[in-house]
């Protein structure tokens, strides 16, 4: 490569209610290559990415566009500058047709009229050159998510892009719609497109990158060119080395404790070919790790009985329970603390006593009746317990930070006493201190008895707070391992290469 | 309380302009009257409370109240069916009317809209048919049962002036509403299904069953309205008996503070804004100069403006909080 850099990035930094999301990064990007973007969850692709299609600013850096220094007041700034962003979820008009939405914003006009024969002839020849074979009348919504992805990139190169970053493309794409999209990304490659290809799945880093960068916590830790590429090199550098962790956990460590909640042959909508088994124990606090969308979400959501259509066995003590809808769950004693708490934890507009005892006020209830008195001091209880600021029982939720909003989801479920607790990321979103605080409160839980499940993309968090983790990929459960058996580097090892493929690989390598 | 406020005060108003302009508003004969108009409206305005407090809407009350109007007389006449058959009947039929439309929003998943729109004209169309679109009458005969559509309470000690018998209906169903609303543990998750259906589901609150429960809710007092309405006026044409009973059902509520979007609502707000309903239309009749055909226009306008002011003073309160939350 000895022309100049398409896309130069010097010194970015990016934070995040003071913390690092991405700290002084310097990228260059030339035109006809594919480089991928790799790393951990929170390793800070995403936040480059926005940054460099125009959706966030940087704090502190620079980036260059054919030497020219840009600045992106949006993403339509940085798409008639030639950089397209083709994102992870797909951004199509599902009303629309192929040509219309290739078109969108900017459809050709006769005299203020759609001028439908254009806006399709036009469209024919990007659709042919994603090698899509497709009418441009052909409705998006009868599109397989593959298809539509094809058509996301036709619309990118139909603005002239001459970067495309493509945000884990391949996510949600069958094994013969990914090796499509990888020769098409080469062909553009070749075409003179410059391609940022973000991605934690290393096969295809190594099918089709030219190089690849490896980001963790924030900073651009290696980079590797094309012979230097090994599944290896790209692991080691995801991972780093290892830190001392200051594991607490539950103190639980009875291996023959009696098994609280297990889980038999279950099989999530999301990923129907996989089932899964576990168990955990009383007192047990057991973390479901694993990268985004390996299925982790979609089993907790499974046992609480809010995906209807659910095959396996859920027992709790031993009894079968069919947790078909959450109210039978909640009712057997599950709690579950959502990924979405402004969605699916809290009614926002309601106080924090409403909210604290909507699944208490039943338990406590006289023939249907609410007994004030009971509710009052209960959620006066929680919020000392739980330290709620400030303690202002009627003061709207939507009013609180998101930690002391996480500790009102948390009151909720622990004023019930739960025997099985689920929680989706519980820390999500929520400061240091209030981390912390709602480690102990879990840890307080199982003390109690409670079984405890948890899902945590972050790896130094589920060795903070679990007794036992459970490494899930594309839906399966790949591993699981003891609490003093786990480090950061095999949590995610397993997370991103699973357990059978190391062992294959390396055989290959040797 | 603040938030029936608002309402109160247009109430106030109106009832003080009225006054002022008419004399013939503040006597025995016509207080009467709206007190009665006031009750049988105000029943149906609190039946749709419970559905939009879940963000739904029911517009089959109308068809509702015309079913219910027209087989009651139908029943003990052509039928010959007892008071207490026919009246067990139709709140039986009103509660099943109910857990349909219920049922077809809560699991088939179709928009309340659609599912109450069709009600409402399949059960006009078959009040129509049933009576091949005769006009049903009590023919001067059942005065008892009429009597908690028409009757009077004396009052002791007061002359010249009786209660009429609906308003001990609406306040019999305002208490048990309230009761319901505020006390009991399906009053609140009923008000928690309507913030956030998600947020329900998620602290295994049965959002369907409450659902289901509301539409039913609202069905039976637009039965019972229905059958307390005929009773008043003694006969009921099935093309136009009922006819925008829902609208103005759901004008009360929304005047008396009840939010489309859910969550919210009082019942005093709701019987208070009934009564500005009928105050108003009153009102347009007595005034000489208003013309009786702008009746339209001037509710319309009304509940326009009620709606504008209560939007307004709900931003300023939230902004309010908002700032007061800072400063903690």
């Amino acid at each position: 490569m000895d022309a100049a850099p398409i896309l130069r990035c010097r010194g970015l930094g990016k934070r995040f209610a003071g913390v690092h999301a991405l700290r002084s990064v310097d990228i260059d990007i030339y035109s006809g290559e594919v480089v991928a973007v790799v790393g951990a969850n929170g390793a800070g692709k995403s936040t480059l990415m926005k940054i460099l299609a125009g959706v966030l600013r940087p704090d502190s850096g620079e980036v260059f566009l054919s030497g020219q220094s840009v600045r992106f007041a949006g993403v339509r700034d940085a798409v008639r500058a030639g950089i397209a962003l083709v994102h992870q979820e797909l951004n199509l008009a599902d009303n629309l047709d192929i040509a219309g939405n290739i078109a969108l914003g900017r459809e050709p006009n006769r005299f203020g009229f759609l001028d439908r024969k254009a806006m399709h002839t036009q469209a024919r020849e990007w659709i042919e050159r994603v090698g899509l074979d497709l009418s441009p009348a052909s409705d998006v919504s009868t599109l397989s998510i593959g298809r539509r992805q094809m058509v996301e990139i036709a619309k990118a190169l139909s603005l002239r892009a001459k970067v495309l970053i493509l945000d884990e493309p391949t996510s949600s794409l069958s094994m013969g719609e990914t090796s499509r999209l990888l020769t098409l990304i080469r062909t553009l490659a070749t075409q003179g497109v410059a391609i940022v290809y973000i991605t934690h799945r290393l096969n295809e880093v190594l099918d089709c990158a030219d190089r690849a960068v490896v980001l963790r916590d924030g900073e651009r830790v290696a980079e590797f060119s094309r012979d230097q590429l090994t599944r290896e090199r790209l692991v080691g550098a995801m991972v780093g080395t290892i830190r001392e962790s200051q594991h607490v956990g539950s103190g639980s460590t009875n291996e023959k404790a009696q098994a609280r909640l297990v889980v038999r042959g279950l099989q999530t909508q999301a990923h129907p070919k996989s089932t899964i088994n576990l168990s955990v124990h009383k007192g047990e606090i057991v973390g479901l790790a694993g990268l985004v969308g390996a299925g982790r979400t979609e089993v907790l959501q499974s046992i609480f009985g809010v995906d209807r259509r659910i095959v396996g066995d859920v027992s709790l003590d031993g009894q079968i329970i069919a947790p078909s809808d959450p109210v039978v769950a909640s009712r057997c004693g599950i709690a579950m603390v959502p990924e979405d708490r402004q969605r699916d934890g809290l009614m926002l507009e309601d106080s924090v006593r409403i909210n604290a005892s909507v699944v208490k006020i039943a338990r406590d209830s006289i023939a249907g009746f609410i007994r004030r008195g009971a509710e009052r001091t209960g959620v006066a209880r929680m919020i000392d317990l739980i330290k709620i600021h400030p303690a202002l029982p009627e003061r709207q939720v939507a009013l609180f930070s998101g930690g002391n909003q996480q500790k009102v989801v948390l009151a909720k479920w622990f004023s019930t006493e739960p025997s099985v607790l689920l929680l989706d990321e519980p820390s999500r979103g929520v400061d240091v201190g209030a981390r912390a605080e709602i480690h102990a409160l879990i840890r307080k839980a199982a003390h109690r008895g409670a079984a405890v499940l948890c899902s945590i993309s972050d790896t130094e968090e589920l060795l903070l707070l679990c007794d036992r983790i459970v490494v899930m990929r594309e839906g399966r459960i790949e591993g699981e391992m003891n609490i003093a058996d786990a480090t950061e580097d095999a949590i995610t090892r397993l997370a991103v290469v699973g357990g059978e493929d190391v062992a294959s690989h390396s055989e290959a390598a040797a | 309380m603040k938030k029936i406020l608002g309402i109160a005060g247009i109430f106030l108003m109106i009832v003080i302009a009225t006054s002022i302009l008419s004399p013939n508003f503040l006597t025995a004969y016509n207080i009467e009257n709206l007190l009665r108009r006031t009750s049988l409206f105000g029943i149906l305005s609190i039946g749709v409370g419970f559905v939009i407090l879940t963000a739904g809407i029911d517009l089959s009350i109308g068809g509702v109240v015309c079913l219910s109007g027209i087989l009651t007389p139908y029943l003990l006449n052509q039928m010959g069916w007892s008071a207490t058959e026919t009246v067990v009947f139709i709140l039986l039929m009103s509660v099943a009317i109910g857990v349909m439309q219920g049922g077809l929003v809560a699991y088939a998943r179709i928009q309340s809209f659609l599912v109450t729109l069709c009600g409402l004209l399949i059960f006009r169309g078959l009040a129509r048919g049933v009576t091949m679109d005769q006009t049903q009458g009590f023919q001067g005969k059942f005065s008892e049962l009429r009597w908690i559509g028409n009757g009077r309470v004396s009052i002791p000690g007061v002359e010249g002036f009786a209660l009429p018998a609906p308003v001990l209906s609406l306040i019999v169903i305002a208490i048990l509403s309230i009761i319901f609303l505020n006390c009991t543990v399906w009053g609140r998750w009923m008000k928690a299904v309507g913030r956030s259906p998600s947020a329900a589901r998620y602290s295994g609150i049965p959002v369907a069953r409450l659902q289901i429960l509301a539409y039913t809710i609202c069905s039976l007092l637009a039965g019972f309205g229905g059958l307390l309405f005929v009773c008043d006026v003694g006969s009921a044409q099935p093309s136009d008996f009922g006819n925008f009973y829902e609208l103005y059902a759901i004008a009360a509520a929304v005047l008396g503070g009840y939010r489309l979007s859910g969550g919210e609502g009082s019942v005093v707000g709701v019987v208070i804004g009934a009564a500005v309903m009928q105050v108003l239309r009153n009102a347009i009749v007595l005034i000489s100069w208003l013309p009786d055909t702008a009746e339209f226009a001037v509710i319309g306008l009304v509940i326009l403006i009620g709606v504008l002011a209560d939007e307004f003073l709900r931003r300023y309160a939230a902004n309010r909080a908002r700032i007061q939350a800072k400063g903690t």
